[in-house]
């Protein structure tokens, strides 16, 4: 039986990205390109060496965005908001982070540690306001989004701003954090010197899916977490406070989310810009929904979804809509979505069947 | 005069605000806060967000959470432009309508046949128009010069604007006619001007479009308030087995409910390209689809508070858009609405509360005292923080649909 639901969980992604394949081969069609040629050439592109770097590093964001978002989800709560968190966890980091120079560890540390602080913190206005106001998160998270960039723009702007060389411009981007704050690539340690670099926060992702994983499963704050998102009132009744774990999961999301800027921060940009990359918030959602809330199913998702991102870019070459990888995206989300359910579904009636059928032998 | 009293004592968290801005509004250089552009544009600003929340209504109402109104909206944009710029402006509002819809059905399908979470099926539905409306421009005006991948070429022609003759200073047979609104507005008189400025900003050059909008509001409320149809449409969402058990097709009404909703959200969007923007641009909708929904939470889930609440949103960014001197004139606002709040919550002895409202009022008061403008950055969001604050002053006293958000599959409950 086990073995059969594990095998089933397996397939709804499969199936939906033959859907996303062979609907997008019928849109290609349409505009007149060859999809298998397409399909063909993203894959060779996307699994060369060089791509598989950059893959992986985008993934690292990805997987942990998508964490932090099931966080939220594991108790039913939408933490929509990851994009904002994370973008002013990275902002302060990196301000507050270039101010002074402390031991390579420590200054890395206390990085990550304002990052997640005060992401975690930006989180929490929604848990509040849902417990204390009952705004629901998915408004709040959302507005929070809005409010955070403005925010973002008035403290680069006139706050954490940098001086030209004349001294009179103000050139709204912090500081470079100086070589202790800064994580070095992987390269040299895998022995793949000829290849782009490998951030050195794919460490840190492995570490917080473990994390995730510890907390969800092995604490009573997990098993807490996990009740009142599958039964809120049997889980009030066995002594979880539904107000408490709002505001607990929405910190946690929160904290979580600060982290995801941490790989661009730390290992590649070393500083915050206007072109810090965003949206890996609302990306993350997806691979959050592909992987089923899941530590490895999401590292999955997050690889796939780079993957598509990665080897889409060929197709400008090619004279074919790079664009259609959004599409992709789209469709193979919503049908994974969809194909959950049906085996949700199939295997609440089954385990009813097998019960009943157990019951009528004894 | 006893029932004029307690309406205030009942009503002084609006009544009181309302005064203040009319106040502040005298002096000069917050004058912006009533005048009628203002009004004219708060008006053009809300309906989008009104549309987006009436629609909300129906879905919500049969019981299905749609936070894929924001994605219906851009299919809405983009459609709307597209029909806008290829065969003229109602072609634009009719193609944004059945884009927005076409996408409510797939949300429908997601959640009703295959008893999808709603919430999940909505965030797909946005991921999934997003990628498919940067699709449809790359394809769409590759070989146009004005458009590319996160725009559209401008929609030339507009939908006609009317103004009331003699009112505010609309045409008969070609002639104009007199202003008397904008006269009385300009008399500068403490609050006639104000109210002659409402009335002239909601009555001067009004299109075509704004008006079917606006129409739409009494529409749906007697649609879903006064017809059969409606009836069965709110009891699906209150109690499906019962409405079952009487012979309504649940299904059939969930769906209808859900693609209604998503062609007022496409209605929305059409209004954003064709009446605001004339053109379509990537991100355009700007959460409006989500304000839409919090206008609808605002307003009890019921078209007229829809109404009111989306236009104080609409209201909120117009300043922002129009006069960011007036929006430091709100502050005061703010400072006098979290006094009578800190006041209030004293007396009935909620000493925390009170405490930290006051402080918070002393904090807003020093800003005031101390700067002549609010930041670029922070006007920006300005409507977004005032859906934050509303919301928290008006949730709790809200009912919403008994079987929101639930799956129904039929024979499973009872």
């Amino acid at each position: 039986m086990k073995i059969r639901i594990r095998i089933l969980s397996i397939l709804a992604p499969i199936i939906a990205l033959f859907t996303a394949v062979l609907i997008c081969s019928a849109i290609l069609n349409f505009i007149d390109r060859d999809p298998v040629e397409t399909f063909r050439s993203m894959f060779e592109y996307g699994t060369s060496g060089k791509s598989i770097v950059s893959i992986i590093n985008r993934s690292v964001p990805l997987y942990i965005s998508a964490v932090a978002v099931a966080v939220g989800f594991k108790m039913g709560l939408f933490n929509i908001g990851v994009e904002g968190q994370y973008l002013l966890g990275a902002l302060l980091a990196a301000a507050f982070g270039s101010y002074f120079a402390l031991p390579p560890a420590f200054h890395i540390l206390f990085i990550l540690f304002v990052a997640s602080l005060s992401s975690g913190l930006w989180a929490g206005i929604a848990g509040y306001l849902k417990v204390k106001k009952g705004i629901h998160e998915v408004i709040s998270t959302i507005m929070l989004n809005y409010i955070g960039t403005g925010i973002i723009a008035y403290l680069l702007a006139q706050v954490f701003f940098e001086k030209d060389e004349n001294d009179s411009l103000k050139v709204p981007q912090t500081n470079y954090l100086p070589e202790s704050g800064q994580i070095p690539p992987l390269n040299n340690l895998l022995g793949i010197e000829d290849l782009p670099n490998l951030h050195g926060f794919v460490i840190g992702a492995i570490f917080i899916g473990i994390f995730y994983y510890w907390l969800i499963w092995k604490t009573s704050l997990g098993y807490d977490l996990r009740a009142t998102g599958s039964n809120p009132i049997a889980a009030k009744f066995s002594g979880a406070d539904p107000a408490k774990m709002v505001i607990l999961a929405m910190l946690i999301s929160g904290a979580i989310a600060g982290m995801v800027g941490m790989s661009g921060l730390t290992g590649y940009y070393h500083r915050y810009t206007i072109d810090f990359t965003s949206g890996l918030g609302f990306v993350g959602i997806g691979v959050a929904l592909l992987g089923r809330n899941h530590p490895i199913g999401m590292a999955l998702g997050a690889i796939l979804i780079s993957f598509l991102e990665r080897s889409s870019q060929i197709l400008d070459l090619k004279d074919v809509p790079k664009e259609i990888e959004r599409i992709m995206q789209g469709i193979i989300i919503l049908f994974v979505v969809i194909g959950y359910e049906i085996v949700r579904r199939y295997v609440l009636t089954s385990q009813i069947k097998e019960a009943s059928k157990e019951v009528l032998n004894e | 005069m006893n029932k004029l009293f307690s309406f205030i004592k009942k009503r002084y968290l609006i009544i009181v605000p309302i005064l203040l801005l009319i106040f502040v509004a005298q002096i000069e250089r917050y004058s912006e806060l009533t005048s009628s552009g203002t009004f004219g544009a708060a008006l053009r600003l809300s309906i989008p967000i009104c549309l987006a929340g009436v629609g909300a209504i129906y879905s919500e109402r049969c019981g299905i959470v749609n936070i894929g109104l924001e994605g219906m909206m851009v299919m809405g944009t983009w459609f709307g432009a597209w029909a806008g710029w290829f065969y003229g402006p109602w072609y634009g509002l009719l193609a944004g309508l059945l884009g927005g819809a076409l996408f409510g059905l797939i949300h429908a399908i997601g959640t009703i046949t295959f008893q999808v979470d709603h919430i999940v099926s909505g965030v797909a539905i946005n991921i999934l128009a997003a990628g498919v409306a940067r699709f449809l421009s790359v394809v769409a005006y590759a070989d146009v010069p004005a458009g590319g991948a996160t725009q559209s070429p401008r929609v030339d022609e507009r939908i006609d604007k009317i103004s009331i003759p003699y009112l505010s200073g609309g045409k008969i047979n070609q002639s104009e006619t007199a202003d008397v609104f904008r006269s009385l507005e300009e008399l500068d008189l403490f609050l006639i001007s104000d109210l002659f400025g409402l009335l002239g900003g909601l009555t001067r050059n009004i299109s075509y479009f704004s008006i079917l909008a606006v129409l739409l509001v009494p529409i749906s409320f007697w649609i879903l308030w006064s017809t059969n149809f409606g009836l069965q449409l709110r009891s699906v969402g209150e109690y499906p087995v019962g409405s079952e058990s009487v012979g309504v097709n649940v299904y059939l009404m969930k769906y209808i409910g859900v693609t209604i909703s998503g062609a007022f959200a496409g209605l929305a969007g059409a209004y954003l390209v064709i009446e605001s923007a004339g053109i379509y641009r990537e991100g355009q909708t700007g959460g409006r689809g989500f304000i839409g929904l919090a206008a609808m939470i605002f307003g009890n889930w019921k078209p007229l508070g829809t109404f009111l609440g989306s236009s104080l949103f609409g209201y909120a960014d117009s300043l922002q858009l129009r006069s960011e001197e007036s929006v430091h004139g709100l502050l005061i606002i703010i400072v006098s609405v979290l006094f009578i709040v800190g006041i209030r919550s004293m007396i009935n002895k909620n000493l925390r509360t009170g405490l930290i409202s006051l402080i918070f009022s002393g904090l807003f008061l020093f800003w005031f005292l101390n700067s002549s403008t609010i930041p670029n950055e922070f006007v920006f969001f300005t409507p977004h923080i005032t859906t934050l604050i509303v919301l928290s002053f008006a949730s709790q006293r809200l009912r919403m649909p008994k079987f929101i958000g639930r799956a129904y599959k039929k024979g499973e409950l009872t």
